[in-house]
């Protein structure tokens, strides 16, 4: 038997918060998850629902009548946070079909054998077509299902669009084949029931009457069809608007207030405003890395931390980037101290310049202030010598520091990169 | 000498009444507009020396502008002036034809020095964009037969002191050079970037006119 309670628990937690209510999981299920839906909802094992059930059917079929009423009642449950889009999960879910359509079969071939046994003579010898009209529907109908299913999966995950693909091709065959059942059974009841002559202008007549129908019905359900898209699309939209609206106000409206408040302190305002402007811009335009992996977004982040605690002005100006290794964090290191020189002395602006390949990484940190002597450090500059030279050199690198009085320092950082796999 | 004739096309108010303050009587301000079809118009009938153009306009974007103006106009330069770091916004603006391109932090005097730069025939580069150009003709391709593609060793200097926010004149300095050979490698990285078939570029351009 084909027991995967791992998500039960789960929902079991999650329905305590919300009001209870019964649906049916997409897994751990033999048929269409009636009975362990049920299970799960009145907190008891899930082979005595299922007893239950068989018991019903052949007590009078009753069970039948019920089960097929809370397959079409019990709503599907969606899977949390998109746990069936994983590849495993939808392997799992195709290995299962085989073992759910024998199920299905069973509980149909079941339920004939019990008309026939009850004796139900107007039946008479109409049980195999019944039989194969049933199991086509049941396929149909857990097809529906499992749409539904993956409507959530599209939307909780695109990765599994592959996957998703050959799936939605096996789906489609389930319902050709299903179709295809449900009218086989029902003309082979129509053949048995009135001879094969009748049973020709009957289905013509069943054809002429199809194609009435579907003239009626076909620009209703468009129509139908049309305005889900729209609203679908509205829905995303106005969900769009609400995320921007939501950020524009935790941040842009914040910091406006605050420019209001400081208003008389320009120093602070330009602060808040330069502050606003990054988070802003990160916002807009996606930084491409991750500050703890690439070098780029890493030296991004903190020029960002630098102008906000000095309320300084550093352009940053990035060409190529890598994964930061031991040689780059030194850089990285050795970049930040020399960027808080700049803001610190530099007169607040300053022009940061970063070239990454594959052989080397080159730092510029150049101010515009009052510039000095680079043979006669005064004290302040202690920090320039331990934190830049220091650690550039013990890791093999080299500095530079061009300084001239009047016009301004530019710091040069420079250091190999080891190569791949060597070193 | 003549004052030099600019139009601010902009569609906010508040900045182009700022640049006009930061010009201030350096320059003669013969037009505003606000969207794309009123700085056409603008443009078409002031003729100015030099069009300074945001990058993002209602109704179109400052690459509408130059499509519509570039060919009509011959002696009218285009400086981008924009608030956006994003790069296929700076290549779009600079292929379709703008001799420059400045963030709309650039400092009141800076800008003055750019429009009469720009009006003098010269290309403008902030350090930015000096980054995108190293960054797009550096690495990736296969050497490339075509000049067009690849900078040459001088330009490649020039492009990296600006990126380190050197100004012409001390590029010049640096490199022993004369300003005027800065300006004439500066207009030759131009030339590569508004020509260049590198992917790159035409990437980040195909990628702005589809958006």
């Amino acid at each position: 038997m084909r027991e995967r309670r791992e998500s039960g628990d789960d929902r079991g937690v999650s329905i305590a918060t919300a009001p209870p209510r019964a649906t049916r999981p997409t897994r751990g299920r033999m048929v269409a998850g009636v009975a362990r839906g049920l299970a799960d909802h009145l907190h008891l094992p899930v082979w005595l629902v299922r007893v239950a059930f068989v018991v019903m059917a052949l007590a009078g079929g009753m069970g039948i009548v019920m089960y097929a009423a809370f397959w079409a009642v019990l709503p599907l449950a969606p899977d949390a946070a998109g746990d069936a889009t994983s590849e495993a999960d939808v392997a799992r879910a195709r290995s299962s079909d085989f073992t759910r359509l024998l199920a299905l079969a069973g509980v149909v071939i079941g339920v004939a054998l019990l008309l026939a046994a009850m004796g139900v003579s107007a039946i008479g010898g109409a049980v195999v077509p019944i039989v194969i009209a049933l199991v086509g529907a049941a396929l149909v109908w857990q097809q529906a299902d499992d749409d539904q299913r993956s409507t959530w999966s599209a939307t909780a995950a695109r990765a599994a669009r592959e996957t998703a693909g050959t799936t939605a091709q096996a789906g489609r065959w389930r319902i050709v084949v299903g179709i295809g059942l449900v009218v086989l059974g029902l003309i082979g009841l129509l053949v048995s029931r009135t001879g094969p002559a009748a049973a020709v202008q009957a289905l013509a007549t069943a054809l002429l009457l199809l194609a009435g129908i579907g003239l009626v019905v076909f620009p209703w359900a468009y129509r139908r069809w049309r305005e889900q898209q729209d609203q679908r699309r509205a829905l995303i939209r106005s969900e769009e608007r609400a995320e921007i609206a939501a950020h524009v106000h935790d941040s842009v409206l914040q910091t406006l207030t605050l420019i209001q408040r400081n208003a008389a302190d320009p120093r602070e305002v330009a602060r808040l405003a330069r502050t606003e402007e990054r988070a802003l811009r990160s916002w807009l335009y996606a930084p491409e890395g991750d500050p703890s992996r690439t070098f780029a977004a890493r030296l991004l982040r903190d020029a960002a931390e630098v102008e906000a605690a000095y309320s300084a002005t550093l352009d940053v100006v990035t060409v190529g980037d890598g994964t930061i290794d031991a040689t780059l964090g030194a850089l990285l290191a050795a970049t930040r101290e020399a960027m808080v020189n700049a803001a610190r002395h530099g007169g607040g602006i300053a022009s940061v310049y970063a070239e990454v390949d594959d052989t080397s990484a080159e730092v510029f940190v150049r101010d515009r202030g009052p510039g000095f002597d680079p043979t006669a450090v005064p004290a302040d500059r202690h920090g320039l010598r331990d934190s830049v030279i220091g650690r550039m050199e013990r890791n093999g690198g080299t500095v530079v520091v061009a300084s001239t009085v009047g016009s301004g320092t530019e710091i040069r950082l420079r250091i190999a990169r080891p190569m791949e796999g060597g070193a | 000498m003549q004052r030099l004739t600019v139009v601010l096309v902009d569609d906010h108010a508040m900045v182009r009444s700022g640049v006009r303050a930061e010009l201030g009587d350096a320059v003669e301000i013969v037009g505003e507009a606000g969207d794309v079809d009123e700085a056409v118009r603008v443009i078409l009938a002031t003729k100015p020396d030099v069009v300074l153009l945001d990058v993002h306009l209602p109704g179109g974007d400052g690459r509408s502008v130059l499509d519509a103006c570039v060919d009509q106009v011959p002696n009218t330069r285009f400086l981008a002036l924009s608030v956006s770091d994003a790069p296929e916004d700076v290549v779009a603006v600079v292929r379709g034809g703008a001799r420059g391109y400045v963030t709309k932090t650039i400092s009141g005097p800076e800008l003055l020095d750019s429009v009469r730069r720009i009006a003098d025939g010269d290309a403008v580069f902030s350090p930015r964009l000096a980054g995108f150009v190293l960054d797009a003709f550096t690495g990736g391709v296969a050497e490339s037969d075509d000049e067009l593609d690849r900078l040459t060793p001088r330009e490649r200097e020039v492009m990296r002191l600006i990126a380190r926010g050197y100004t012409y004149r001390e590029v010049a300095a640096e490199l022993v050079l004369s300003i005027k050979t800065v300006e004439t490698h500066v207009s030759a990285v131009l030339r590569k970037l508004q020509l260049s078939d590198r992917h790159e570029l035409t990437r980040w351009a195909s990628a702005r006119r589809i958006i």
